[in-house]
């Protein structure tokens, strides 16, 4: 899954794949993103004509809608920068999913060329701009979701490694890290029954180990978390990365 | 039907085998985590190589298949060539015909599960008696296999010892120990008895004609010890290209199956009984069975035709534990079976078209595969056949208006303001079943659609650190 041919960061602009799922309901993990952007110097351009990633109908097997979705992207997201989204999921889409579609369609290579300049936030913080630690303050046990389209990629060790680093911040462990939320796209419409078992048994684990908060690189799956947990009474804190790391720069007084 | 079949079977099933199922693959799939990364310092390179070599088995069969048919014959094996199910049935009944013979031992084969051997034979007036534990149980009870490796992995001990009960093997007791001891000692009798032993093959050495088989009850040896005539059933994709591959691929299958260094008992078999050793069968046959392979060998997922049938895929995945084996229908359950069960349907594909959505993409499957098959792409793919032979997929929502909105963005801007609607009115309302399906189980947030691109417009400079106000306080959902 890895997007080993990835372009090497020169310039510090970037365009910004804000996500459909922020769009619609996570505007703070958007502007969170911007921010811990612009921190590090890094201009953030955020094309206008941009929708969705095209994932929803290739997971759902239209690949025909899927594809047109994504030719709309490719489009939408031209140039040379880096393109960062704070999805692993939507970012595995656009140097994964995108190959896979468009195996045999003559615009492959446009589309392997996004591929290569896509970076999940904090695999392009870590391993892309080299930023290794965090400063700032955050005051919190957090259990870290390793979401699943990060497996095989940089995303979740590059998220870790920064979420440790800051001051005040504990990452608690919990069971059977390993094992799927059971979001899955539309899996969690048309497999309602085995989707939400999946999510209680997660939500278990977490409560387990008490944390403050529940982060993950994925709103997707903190979306399914965290409705779960509010539709049982019994609601969690759920953020994403890029906001712990815009909270701890406003808690160090940093921006 | 509202929702996908795997899922309803998976609401409906009984608490104690979801827990028997879940508990059981759980501790396997943990087991094997720990043997492989404690023992080698890169087990995800082995996979990789172990995948490249298979990948080149299966690439090509058109040459190596000539090459084990003459180093078998040259070993003094009888070779079949069986295309279907029936076909291998058939090429075994005439074997035993041919001796007289009316009873079978046999030992565990996923392949005569495929061709449903057992039911096959004992229609035909044999005996065919099953002596691996689990497949015993399975067979006594009229059941089937829900799991590659552990059969009845469904069943708790209780159940086991109700059907001996009933089947006349001893008052009931549930003390494992003593249902071995009784399955042992109806087996042991059994195995005197009977005229020919049947085998599975989980390796075949191109190189050498080498068939190999392992097992952890030795229940195989058996089958070969006291029998005259030894039939062996394999699938055409089992061939490995030297007999020095085996040393990884019998690491990689035992540590990912069974979570053991290696298997009890390794067996090595280079042909029928030779003049100078004192026993073992006299007569010895191989059936090569396609059943739907050579399709699966030209689609554009015959990257499962690597599958050593380790059951790792199985344990690992969420789905299985929750759905358990018999969700799916096949003789392949889980992550595996979920792509190799509807491509050996042939034409009848969409019958089993359903089996490539039960799964969240998660991705676990392809982490653990020995063979490093990449499981989820080929459920993709599966999915999008499916949707090209527009077989219906209940639950699914419909994408043709999404991609329509996805690609315009005057129309995506306007349906990010129209979205708000979700927040005042109840869903209930809204003729969006995905909505509804999704509010069944859990709380959707308030839409937010468009804010951020007010935000980014609207802050002043980059320095001041102005969020937008906080998403659930302000548009709170009317409910």
């Amino acid at each position: 899954m890895l997007n080993t041919e990835r372009k090497p960061i020169t310039g510090k602009r970037v365009q910004l794949m804000a996500t459909c799922l922020c769009d619609a309901f996570y505007d703070d993990v958007a502007a969170a993103t911007v921010q811990v952007l612009e921190y590090l110097g890094v201009e953030v351009v955020f094309p206008e004509g941009q929708t969705c990633c095209g994932q929803p109908a290739f997971n759902g097997g239209d690949w025909t809608a899927s594809r047109k979705v994504v030719r709309h992207t490719v489009k939408t997201f031209a140039g040379e920068e880096p393109v960062v989204v704070p999805s692993g999921s939507c970012a595995a889409m656009m140097f994964h999913g995108t190959v896979l579609e468009f195996e045999n369609e003559a615009d492959l290579g446009e589309v392997e060329a996004l591929g290569r300049r896509t970076w999940e936030l904090g695999d392009f913080l870590v391993n892309g701009l080299g930023v290794k630690t965090w400063p700032g303050r955050f005051e919190a046990s957090v259990a870290f979701h390793r979401s699943c389209h990060s497996r095989g990629t940089n995303s979740s060790t590059a998220a870790a490694k920064l979420l440790g680093s800051v001051a005040g911040l504990k990452i608690v462990e919990f069971g059977e890290g390993e094992q799927c939320c059971g979001f899955g796209g539309t899996f969690s419409v048309s497999f309602p029954n085995i989707s939400a078992t999946m999510g209680t048994l997660k939500l278990d684990h977490i409560r387990a180990v008490k944390p403050d908060v529940l982060v993950s690189g994925d709103m997707s799956c903190m979306m399914h978390l965290g409705g779960l947990a509010k539709e049982e009474g019994k609601p969690i804190k759920t953020l994403h990365l890029a906001q712990v790391l815009r909270d701890a720069l406003k808690n160090g007084k940093l921006i | 039907m509202r929702f996908q079949q795997i899922d309803q079977f998976a609401a409906e099933l009984k608490a104690d085998t979801r827990a028997a199922v879940y508990d059981g693959s759980k501790k396997g799939h943990e087991k094997r985590t720990k043997l492989l990364f404690d023992e080698y310092a890169d087990p995800d390179r082995l996979r990789r190589i172990a995948g490249e070599v298979k990948q080149h088995v299966v690439e090509n069969l058109d040459t190596y298949l000539p090459q084990v048919e003459a180093k078998l014959k040259a070993n003094g094996v009888i070779v079949h060539w069986a295309a279907t199910a029936e076909a291998a049935n058939q090429a075994v009944l005439g074997i035993m015909r041919a001796r007289g013979a009316t009873k079978m031992v046999k030992a565990k084969t996923m392949v005569s599960e495929e061709t449903e051997l057992a039911h096959f034979l004992e229609k035909h007036g044999m005996e065919a008696l099953e002596t691996d534990l689990g497949e015993f149980i399975v067979q006594i009870d009229g059941d089937h296999p829900s799991h590659i490796v552990k059969p009845i992995i469904h069943k708790n001990r209780r159940e086991i010892a109700t059907s001996f009960e009933k089947n006349g093997l001893g008052a009931y007791n549930d003390d494992p120990q003593t249902i071995t001891r009784r399955a042992r000692h109806f087996l042991r009798h059994k195995y005197l008895e009977a005229d020919v032993g049947l085998t599975g093959a989980n390796f075949v050495s191109a190189e050498s004609g080498r068939l190999v088989l392992v097992t952890n009850e030795g229940n195989s040896r058996f089958c070969l010890a006291a029998t005259k005539c030894h039939i062996a059933m394999v699938g055409i994709e089992k061939i490995v290209p030297r007999d020095y591959d085996l040393a990884l691929f019998l690491n990689l299958l035992a540590r990912s199956g069974t979570a053991q260094e290696l298997t009890v008992y390794t067996e090595f078999i280079s042909g029928p009984k030779s003049p100078t050793q004192p026993d073992g069968p006299e007569e010895m046959h191989v059936i090569f069975v396609d059943n739907g392979r050579t399709e699966v060998l030209a689609s554009d997922c015959r990257d499962i035709l690597r599958c050593i049938r380790c059951g790792a895929c199985l344990n690992v995945c969420p789905v299985y534990r929750q759905a358990s084996g018999h969700a799916y229908r096949s003789v392949y359950p889980g992550p595996v079976g979920a792509v190799l069960s509807p491509l050996m349907m042939g034409n009848k594909f969409p019958q089993k078209a359903d089996l490539p959505k039960a799964s969240s993409l998660c991705g676990a499957c392809h982490e653990v595969c020995p063979v490093n098959i990449p499981i989820p792409d080929l459920l993709l793919r599966l999915r999008n056949r499916a949707k090209e032979e527009n077989v219906p997929s209940p639950g699914t929502p419909p994408m043709g208006a999404w991609a329509v909105l996805a690609s315009q963005p005057t129309a995506w801007r306007a349906s990010l303001f129209g979205g708000k609607i979700i927040n005042y009115l109840p869903t209930k309302l809204l003729p969006i079943p995905a909505l509804r399906a999704w509010e069944a189980k859990r709380s959707l947030p308030a839409w937010r659609g468009g804010e951020f691109r007010k935000w980014l417009k609207t802050r002043k400079g980059r320095a001041d650190f102005s969020p937008p106000a906080s998403s659930r306080a302000e548009a709170k959902k009317a409910d």
